[in-house]
């Protein structure tokens, strides 16, 4: 289990983040999580808040979205969805695909909470 | 895999990052900034230094992946004697960085067969990463070495997903481990360049283990990565280790030809991530 040192990670990312935008804290972190990543949202959302605990992002939402597994066929081109252990072409059933999306572990966006005296 | 600009972005997500600009302000007045930043963005940036770092002595760095006990250590050890049975002028010079929870044990199998060797203990971490390779090289002089052998933590889920700084992941899967293993994990067997089927010499006493069933699991992954069976015990059909050293010797030519091309050689998942990449740069540059 990984998801903790992977938060850590965010979080330091956060306050750097938040001092470069001058915010005063952290409201809302937007998570893109393809199957394929090897990362587990719930497993994520549970360890945020120890990570988070006593930084600019203590009171953070962290909001994690499950993109789709999508794969192109390099003999015919059609793209489908496809689950994780089965990468096949929904046309011609071969194996010889790409994937164009489901591998992503991508910090998204942050809402930041500016600071007032900074204009 | 540029970090800043983007290019994570697929054609399938694209639509995704084009709602709102850049600092977009929320209902509530917050400001929303769009970050796109890998959630191991420090460890890949330490990674790709570790990847300078072997490509500057031109040292091919292999990363070993399995469950516990498929054979890891004992496919170096057989490697070794293998190496050393061969002529000079064929030999390869090879070091081991080992990644355990606890011990030297493994470290001190390679060091017995007088091959340098560290050992990572990683505590109660499940894999090792770009950091613990770092501190690793600190101690190994890769002066005059063809290639680093790092041996993961024995374990079929979190390392596929740290960077090294390595150019190729091999995947052992043994015999006795069941040949659905690919299906069950996929992060781990999507990730692998070659695929060694481990413990083969025992596939004569085991009825419930289909290599080509395996090879079929691995495909359905759409990884195209060679399928060996090899088997670490002499008294077995060499055939399947002098195709491991003859396939190393192959991406040690590839690796060093594209050095000389001021390239390196990544692993393929990684490789593809890339082309994402170039094909999302280009997007920028004709617009």
């Amino acid at each position: 289990m990984h998801e903790l040192s992977i938060c850590q990670s965010i979080v330091r990312q956060l306050e750097q983040l938040a001092q470069d935008n001058h915010a005063r804290s952290i409201s809302r972190v937007i998570v893109d999580i393809g199957p394929l990543s090897g990362v587990e949202a719930p497993l994520l959302e549970r360890a945020f808040p120890l990570a988070s605990s006593g930084t600019m992002a203590e009171h953070a939402e962290l909001v994690t979205r499950i993109l789709p597994i999508r794969v192109r066929c390099n003999i015919c081109g059609n793209e489908n969805e496809a689950p994780a252990n089965k990468l096949l072409c929904s046309a011609c059933n071969s194996w010889q695909t790409r994937l164009i999306s489901g591998d992503e572990m991508l910090l998204r966006s942050v809402e930041l909470e500016k600071d007032k005296n900074y204009v | 895999m540029c970090d800043t600009c983007g290019c994570n972005i697929t054609d399938a997500n694209h639509h995704l990052v084009e709602q709102g600009g850049k600092h977009s302000h929320t209902s509530n007045g917050n400001e929303a900034v769009e970050v796109l930043h890998n959630l191991l963005h420090e460890n890949n940036h330490r990674a790709a230094h570790n990847r300078e770092h072997f490509d500057r002595h031109q040292v091919l760095a292999i990363n070993l992946m399995s469950s516990p006990g498929s054979g890891k250590t004992a496919l170096l050890e057989a490697t070794i004697d293998v190496l050393n049975a061969l002529p000079e002028t064929q030999q390869l010079s090879i070091a081991v960085i080992e990644g355990d929870l606890e011990t030297e044990n493994d470290a001190q199998r390679i060091r017995e067969k007088n091959i340098p060797a560290i050992q990572i203990t990683t505590g109660s971490a499940c894999h090792l990463d770009a950091y613990m390779i770092h501190d690793a090289l600190h101690e190994l002089k890769l002066d005059g070495l063809d290639i680093v052998f790092i041996e993961n933590v024995g374990n079929l889920v979190c390392p596929a997903s740290f960077d090294l700084g390595h150019h190729l992941n091999v995947t052992l899967l043994s015999v006795t481990e069941g040949d659905d293993k690919p299906s069950k994990y996929p992060v781990m067997f999507r990730a692998s360049d070659l695929n060694l089927i481990s413990k083969a010499d025992l596939l004569a006493v085991l009825d419930d283990f289909q290599v080509s069933k395996a090879e079929q699991n691995i495909r359905n992954l759409a990884n195209p990565a060679p399928v060996l069976e090899i088997s670490a015990r002499d008294s077995y059909n060499k055939n399947g280790m002098e195709q491991w050293i003859s396939w190393l010797r192959t991406q040690l030519d590839r690796y060093r030809e594209l050095l000389n091309q001021h390239q390196t050689l990544l692993p393929k998942i990684q490789h593809q991530a890339s082309q994402h990449e170039a094909a999302h740069s280009h997007h920028h540059e004709s617009a």
